[in-house]
């Protein structure tokens, strides 16, 4: 008898859950009218970071914050703005980390001074070793 | 004679060469080592610490107290701004200590994110009220142009209107005199 009552209790419990009781935001969950914005949109929503699920991108979150989130990106986009100007909106508030997509900045040249220093480097080896070895072999052939 | 050169001239150089590359990697494992070890700091600060407050008007989020607009941070006396919800649970941790605050004579204007009237009102008669005012923020949209990503956060705001210190999470016992203290050099 108890233990039936405590498996109904488990199955009707509630989760204690952080959960607000507002419905979302009007552009949350619904697509721009026009497909072409809608695209845009939601390109940009794919590379902007969700806050309160850092490893998430807001078009990826059911949050109600990511759809907060997802409703100012389509309204703003709709108004007339870039996707650059949006994401720029929203980096001033939050920094790059809101961003998927690293800008060049004072902290993130690095980033793409490394590949490319290490690609010439390696450049510069390889026709370094090859130059070497064809004036052997010429060398070796000449004696 | 070039293939009887050819050992000596290689060998001192060529080995410090080789181990560059070697070492390179050591380095780069000890550091992804240690950094694994380092606690992640998950909090997202807002880059709006030293700028004004964005233009704004909130209607009142319940019927016991007053709306918001920007124009009643204008007013010379410098002022906490509490994020907060009635669905939050770490909100009703730090509600003793928004009281302490303002039984210190610290002025609190709250937003409340995605609330309903009745559930404020509710908390505040469970919690106690230390606001002057509230206003609701339906979907998050003075949230975002704070730069504040969770509730509960605490912005401090001079007399001007400007947010000069951002205090993330529940405000806990200690953090109490380091507010006032704020609010002391924002005058």
């Amino acid at each position: 008898m108890l233990r039936t009552l405590l498996i109904l209790f488990a199955i009707l419990a509630a989760p204690v859950s952080a959960q607000d009781a507002l419905p979302p935001a009007p552009y949350a969950y619904t697509q721009l009218e026009d497909p072409s914005l809608e695209a845009e949109a939601s390109a940009l929503m794919q590379t902007l970071r969700c806050l309160k699920c850092q490893s998430q991108s807001i078009a990826d979150s059911d949050v109600s914050m990511a759809g907060d989130m997802r409703h100012q990106v389509r309204i703003r986009i709709k108004s007339g703005q870039s996707a650059d100007e949006v994401r720029a909106w929203l980096v001033e508030r939050y920094g790059d980390y809101v961003s998927y997509e690293p800008q060049v900045s004072a902290t993130t040249w690095p980033l793409f001074a490394i590949p490319a220093l290490l690609l010439l480097i390696v450049l510069g080896v390889l026709v370094r070793r090859l130059g070497k070895h064809s004036t052997d072999e010429s060398g070796n052939r000449a004696v | 004679m070039i293939t009887g050169d050819q050992p000596s001239m290689k060998s001192p150089l060529n080995r410090a060469w080789f181990w560059v590359p070697v070492a390179l990697f050591v380095g780069f494992a000890v550091l992804a080592g240690f950094m694994l070890t380092q606690p992640k700091d998950q909090f997202v600060k807002s880059q709006m610490v030293g700028q004004p407050l964005p233009e704004f008007a909130l209607r009142p989020a319940t019927p016991d107290r007053p709306g918001v607009t920007i124009e009643h941070f204008r007013d010379g006396k410098p002022k906490l701004l509490n994020v907060w919800a009635s669905w939050c649970l770490p909100c009703i941790a730090e509600a003793p200590h928004l009281e302490e605050l303002q039984e210190s004579g610290a002025e609190i204007i709250g937003i409340a994110i995605r609330d309903r009237p009745e559930d404020v009102t509710n908390f505040l008669n469970r919690y106690g009220n230390p606001y002057t005012r509230i206003g609701a923020d339906d979907m998050s949209a003075i949230q975002l142009e704070l730069g504040s990503s969770g509730v509960p956060e605490t912005f401090v705001i001079d007399g001007e209107g400007r947010i000069v210190h951002q205090h993330i999470g529940d405000i806990r016992a200690d953090d109490v005199p380091m507010l006032l203290a704020k609010l002391q050099e924002a005058r």
